[in-house]
């Protein structure tokens, strides 16, 4: 027999088992995926969490039961990968083999690695969503917000889901807004890149929407530290911010084992070739979903369309064939603006989000790069859709490769 | 995308000022392109222009801050004094890379 081996039950790797499954020979193949619980956490649903507008108990299902069965389950710490003797070994000493190894254990927030983050104001009027506790908590510390200057603070690019940050700001606005308290709340977007915006057309396009909403953007800020005497955000380059509320985006990093591995770059991602996903100096490891060094955003959408290349590839890659299936970088989000609207964007590695209608060409229904009550439904819709047809590997009706049609390019 | 000359070279750069054809970069062009931003470039600077377009060559993506930091062991610090006032977008325009971006 062989073994496939897949670390992390994630969105990434449990769409890969449930295709898979379907796809690999039961007599040829065994399938194991290592997860260190058994809580698969709906991930685009923290966002909601601090506005009341999504119930923590119901983001969360048991990982086992979204994954086919026929596929072991482990629920394990991962302690090392041994490249050498195809082996994994778990933090309870046990040691798996594989033939096929694919680390999916994705990114996660490290509010440690800046000074001062997880000192005396931490949880307090320091924050973060990117956990469930941490969006819990910040819904209370919302509720009892009345007052002062609210930061949401990026510390450093790549993160989880990147337009999140620009996602809860507007959605702060509005909730703020309707709760009577706007007009005491000052609103600031402190961002490590040149603005809240980088790409030329979403930035001409979209850049109305924070100077009518009255929200002042920092840029270049490249944190140092947190000053949590003074409650200020400080940078490098001497600037000093004061906040009676600090949302911030924690430096993200991939799993620590892949580190310990010697698998990884500074920050713990599997270096691959970004078509194939085959890690770089290796014929047997793969690296899919945001635990790869991919130059795109770390989102479920990337992860699916990604997986959809993956599977075509791997099954070419076992038969020995040579891997022809080549991924874009294609992603597709729904992005919150408040006021219960929301934007469209889709985009690749090398085609920046643009204007136009998505899915049909020229027809939508869903606009592209503007804001309407249409796209915001469908991101409520999308729940339904991640657990009942993208987790168990069904098919939609979406090219994993991005379309040109129906976009237009501003001239 | 426009052209333009530095240095008495030509260019092909994006409406900030930035390189978008990599194979236009020399070390010529990248003395011209300090020039232009007042910054003389010495033995550090090298480096950690090599780091950066050695890290596009291979990721795709212009290096952050702190990953030229850890890459090299340069304090952020010292990359603030090397490269003055926002030193990511600095030494991308330099390196003739793309500035550091997100995805909208």
């Amino acid at each position: 027999m062989h073994e496939l081996l897949v670390l992390g039950g994630g969105t990434a790797g449990t769409m890969i088992v449930n295709k898979l499954h379907k796809r690999l020979e039961p007599t040829l193949w065994n399938i194991t995926v290592v997860d260190r619980d058994d809580a698969h956490h709906y991930q685009p649903g923290y966002l909601q969490v601090p506005f009341g507008a999504a119930n923590p108990t119901r983001l969360t299902r048991s990982r086992h039961a979204q994954i086919a069965d026929g596929v072991r389950f482990v629920t394990a710490e991962v302690d090392v990968v041994d490249a050498d003797r195809n082996e994994v070994r778990l933090g309870d000493g046990t040691v798996l083999g594989y033939d096929q190894l694919v680390i999916a254990t994705g990114t996660s927030p490290r509010p440690d690695e800046t000074p001062g983050v997880t000192g005396a104001l931490w949880r307090r009027s320091v924050h973060e969503f990117y956990t469930l506790e941490g969006a819990t908590l910040l819904r209370d510390a919302l509720e009892r917000f009345e007052r002062g200057r609210l930061l949401v603070h990026i510390t450093e690019m790549p993160i989880k889901c990147p337009v999140a940050p620009l996602e809860f700001t507007f959605l702060a606005e509005s909730w703020l807004r309707e709760r009577g308290r706007r007009n005491d709340v000052e609103i600031v977007y402190v961002t490590p890149l040149s603005g809240a915006f980088t790409r030329p057309i979403a930035s001409e396009r979209l850049g109305h929407l924070l100077e009518e909403r009255h929200i002042t953007v920092e840029t270049d800020f490249v944190v140092e530290r947190v000053d949590d005497q003074a409650a200020t955000l400080e940078s490098y380059d001497g600037r000093s911010l004061p906040f009676d509320l600090l949302v911030t985006v924690p430096l993200n990093m991939g799993a620590d084992f892949v580190g310990r591995s010697g698998l990884g770059d500074d920050l713990n991602y599997v270096p691959v070739d970004p078509q194939t996903f085959l890690a770089r100096g290796h014929d047997d490891i793969f690296a899919l979903g945001d635990a790869s060094d991919i130059p795109t955003s770390k989102a479920g959408s990337v992860a699916h369309f990604a997986v959809d290349v993956f599977v075509e590839n791997f099954l070419d890659h076992i038969a020995g064939r040579p891997m022809t299936h080549e991924f874009d970088g294609h992603a597709n989000c729904f992005v919150e603006s408040g006021d219960g609207k929301a934007l469209l964007i889709d985009f690749n590695y090398d085609v920046e989000p643009l204007p136009g209608r998505f899915p049909v060409p020229y027809v939508g229904p869903m606009a592209l790069l503007e804001e309407s009550r249409l796209n915001h439904l469908g991101k409520q819709a999308f729940p339904w859709i991640y657990w009942n047809v993208l987790l168990p590997g069904r098919p939609i009706p979406l090219p994993a490769t991005m379309s040109m049609a129906g976009k237009h390019v501003p001239a | 995308m426009s052209t333009t000359t530095i240095g008495g070279h030509t260019l092909t750069v994006d409406q900030e000022g930035f390189l978008t054809d990599r194979s236009e970069w020399s070390e010529e062009v990248a003395t011209a392109l300090a020039e232009q931003i007042g910054v003389t470039l010495e033995s550090e600077h090298w480096t950690v222009l090599s780091f950066l377009r050695a890290e596009h060559a291979q990721t795709g993506e212009t290096p952050t801050l702190r990953r030229v930091s850890t890459g090299l062991e340069i304090p952020v610090k010292h990359l603030f004094e090397l490269f003055p006032v926002k030193p990511a977008k600095k030494m991308a325009y330099v390196a003739g890379l793309p500035k550091p971006r997100g995805c909208v």
